[in-house]
């Protein structure tokens, strides 16, 4: 039932973009590449809750490791003068903020949901003391078009036209779905986000993959924040990542904990705001721009509103796993 | 199915062994937190130390200001007020198994909806400033009840939308205050200013809203040990399915107890405005919301402990601007201070390093995720 619902939305909303571009060319594709972009942080942040909570561990705190990587993303390349070295700091500054949610709610068994919350308010008070003004990016982040695709009228110029961060976010989507559904490494992290008991009793040591798990996650959050500082800003700004991480764990529930449909879920997400602000910028609407501002967050609330009850969590999602 | 007496539980943790779940040693209820404040102090100093600037130096100007004379006195309730107020909010969410990270919010429309029942009034003063303050409650209590209505009847986590509803409280305040309750004739953007007859007064030189603050404190702690409907907010708490069996309504438990939560969240804005700003602007104490998750944890959800814990936090919050005027160190460094006293008093790192026994309980509020 539901993929029927989804299928009839997307095709729904395809067909509302092809009028769209029918009508006029140059504000579809840029609403659309908006929009995309939009939804870059929320891809990759939806896959941080994905992998964590099929492997049963609640990450509330991705806002605070994508603000961490975010931080050290943007002042490493500022200071080293290396974008792909600034990169590679952020991802690795999330993995540091993983494997320490890891060893709160995995290792100490603490309340996961707690522990989340440490990160964030750690994040916001760390970012904020050794924040510094004056540092400036050695370049602006290149674009890769890829020749031939980027030629199609309308799918060219959104999909294949693109900074580095939106082809790792849509790559890492598809990836993720092969990993979990296809691979040995799939089927023991859903296994003991599922029935850790009976992962345990197969041979699969609980602890350790989820300690892993929620580190390497951890990893993908690094990448989010990334984008956020290095590409999308090309700044820090205190507080820059401004609650994306919470969206994308609505994005999630949205999306089934299933990596297509929270990819799905979260350019949905993203086309609405963009159409929202290019309403706002046409003056088609007049409303006052604190309500634009509202609407990611209020979305967020309403999607989650809708969608629970009929999705199900992982059965383990938030329990610390005990050896009977 | 047992269900502890909350009056032995005086920590509100509530623990999935019935075994294990019970009173911690008081020497360690004590001690835990305090080491941590004090090993967060420590790391604090080195921050300043490598910034060049000796820690005790800076410590000693940072707790001067705040505690050596009667402006710096009044200044440290002033700000301890809405940290008691926040601080009881989540307090009340964690002891019903709820976490409210939206104090902040909630605190934001009931400072706005006591500023509109300020200036909006001609009353006499004994009429006045309640009005005023449940007025803020009531707002508080009501943006709190949309994460709370969710939560209760719909199984959404209250954890996303509270955060959520935070954000857009803080346009929607926006909002209010740059268009219908704009001050007119003003460039900037805020509400007029209240009326006096709805200004709290000082008594000496203790601000009233201080004392309601400290009595509200009181009276929760006799509220959540030894009423019948503290007890029910407790057993959902600790066990909603125990509670369910024994015949209390858990829905509308969850429902009410948000409420009550926003309320107390309102009640901080609503002083904060009627006894200090005299109106509402946007520019409006940030950050009150999350530094009363920190003082509910380092009360260890226990609402008398909220007051030693919110001066703490009041002290370092009102003496961080001085500390940045007479040593150049960023006030921000309050904020580090602060999150790392909530890393060592939640996280089980103290109890380990202290007693080697695992005895610190958990305060569980993952029960609510995903709709369990």
């Amino acid at each position: 039932m539901r993929a029927r619902y989804a299928i009839t939305l997307t095709i729904g909303i395809l067909s509302c973009i092809v009028v769209a571009f029918v009508m006029d060319e140059t504000r579809t594709v840029s609403v659309l590449s908006f929009s995309l972009r939009y939804a870059v942080p929320l891809i990759l942040a939806a896959m941080v809750g994905i992998i964590c909570e099929r492997s049963g561990i609640i990450n509330i705190g991705i806002e605070g490791q994508m603000l961490m990587s975010a931080f050290a993303g943007f002042f490493g390349a500022a200071i080293t003068g290396n974008l792909i070295l600034g990169t590679m700091l952020g991802v690795g500054t999330g993995m540091i903020m993983g494997a320490l949610l890891a060893t709160g709610a995995v290792a100490w068994k603490m309340d996961q949901i707690i522990a989340g919350t440490i990160i964030n308010i750690l994040a916001t008070g760390l970012t904020s003391f050794f924040y510094a003004q004056g540092y400036v990016l050695p370049a602006i982040t290149p674009t890769l078009r890829i020749p031939g695709l980027a030629d199609i009228p309308l799918i060219g110029p959104v999909l294949f036209d693109n900074g580095l961060f939106t082809y790792a976010a849509i790559l890492t989507a598809l990836v993720l779905w092969v990993l979990l559904f296809k691979t040995i490494w799939g089927l023991r992290t859903r296994a003991v986000g599922e029935m850790p008991g009976s992962a345990d009793t197969s041979g699969v040591n609980v602890q350790r993959m989820r300690f892993i798990n929620v580190t390497l996650a951890g990893g993908l959050a690094g990448l989010a924040g990334a984008y956020l500082s290095i590409e999308a800003a090309s700044n820090f700004d205190r507080g820059m990542t401004a609650g994306r991480g919470f969206t994308a764990l609505a994005i999630m529930i949205f999306g089934a904990w299933n990596p297509i449909g929270a990819l799905g879920a979260a350019l949905f997400f993203g086309l609405a705001n963009g159409v929202a602000s290019q309403l706002q910028a046409d003056e088609v609407i007049d409303i006052p721009q604190q309500f634009i501002s509202m609407l990611p967050y209020v979305l967020t609330i309403v999607l989650l509103a809708i969608v629970s009850g009929r999705v199900k969590p992982p059965a383990a999602v938030g329990k610390p796993y005990e050896k009977e | 199915m047992s269900v502890t007496d909350p009056a032995q539980t005086d920590l509100g943790f509530s623990d999935p062994d019935p075994a294990r779940a019970g009173r911690l040693p008081r020497v360690q209820a004590i001690a835990i937190p305090v080491v941590s404040v004090l090993l967060a102090f420590a790391i604090g100093g080195v921050l300043i130390w490598l910034q060049g600037v000796n820690p005790l130096y800076a410590y000693w100007v940072l707790f001067q200001n705040a505690l050596g004379s009667s402006e710096g006195l009044i200044r440290v309730m002033e700000k301890s007020t809405p940290l008691i107020l926040t601080g009881l909010a989540v307090t009340v969410g964690l002891r019903t198994g709820l976490f409210n990270i939206g104090a902040q919010g909630q605190l934001l429309v009931g400072a706005i909806g006591a500023a509109w029942a300020g200036y909006n009034f001609q009353l006499p003063a004994l009429v006045h400033i309640p009005f005023a303050i449940l007025f803020g409650m009531l707002c508080g209590a009501a943006w709190a009840s949309i994460a709370g209505a969710l939560r209760a009847y719909r199984s959404v986590s209250e954890v996303i939308t509270t955060i959520m509803l935070n954000a857009v409280a803080i346009a929607l305040v926006d909002y209010l205050a740059s268009r219908p309750l704009k001050e007119e004739g003003q460039p900037i953007t805020r509400t007029p200013l209240i009326a006096d007859s709805a200004a709290l007064p000082d008594i000496g030189i203790v601000p009233v809203g201080f004392l309601i603050a400290l009595l509200v404190a009181i009276f929760f702690g006799w509220f959540l040990t030894r009423t019948t409907q503290g007890f029910r907010f407790n057993t959902v708490g600790m066990n909603p399915s125990a509670a369910n069996y024994a015949g209390i309504g858990v829905r509308k438990t969850i429902f009410l107890a948000m409420a009550v939560s926003g309320a107390l969240a309102g009640m901080g804005g609503a002083i904060e405005t009627l006894g200090i700003t005299g109106r509402f602007e946007p520019t409006f104490n940030a950050g009150l919301g999350f530094d009363g998750i920190t003082i509910a944890l380092l009360a260890r959800a226990n609402p008398i402990a909220t007051i030693p814990a919110a001066l703490l936090v009041g002290t370092l919050r009102s003496g961080a601007a001085t500390l940045q005027f007479e040593t150049g160190i960023e006030p921000e460094v309050v904020d580090v201070i602060l999150a790392l006293t909530l890393l060592f008093v939640a996280a089980p790192i103290v109890s380990r390093l202290l007693f080697r026994n695992r005895a610190q309980k958990q305060t569980s509020v993952s029960s609510g995720w995903g709709g369990a």
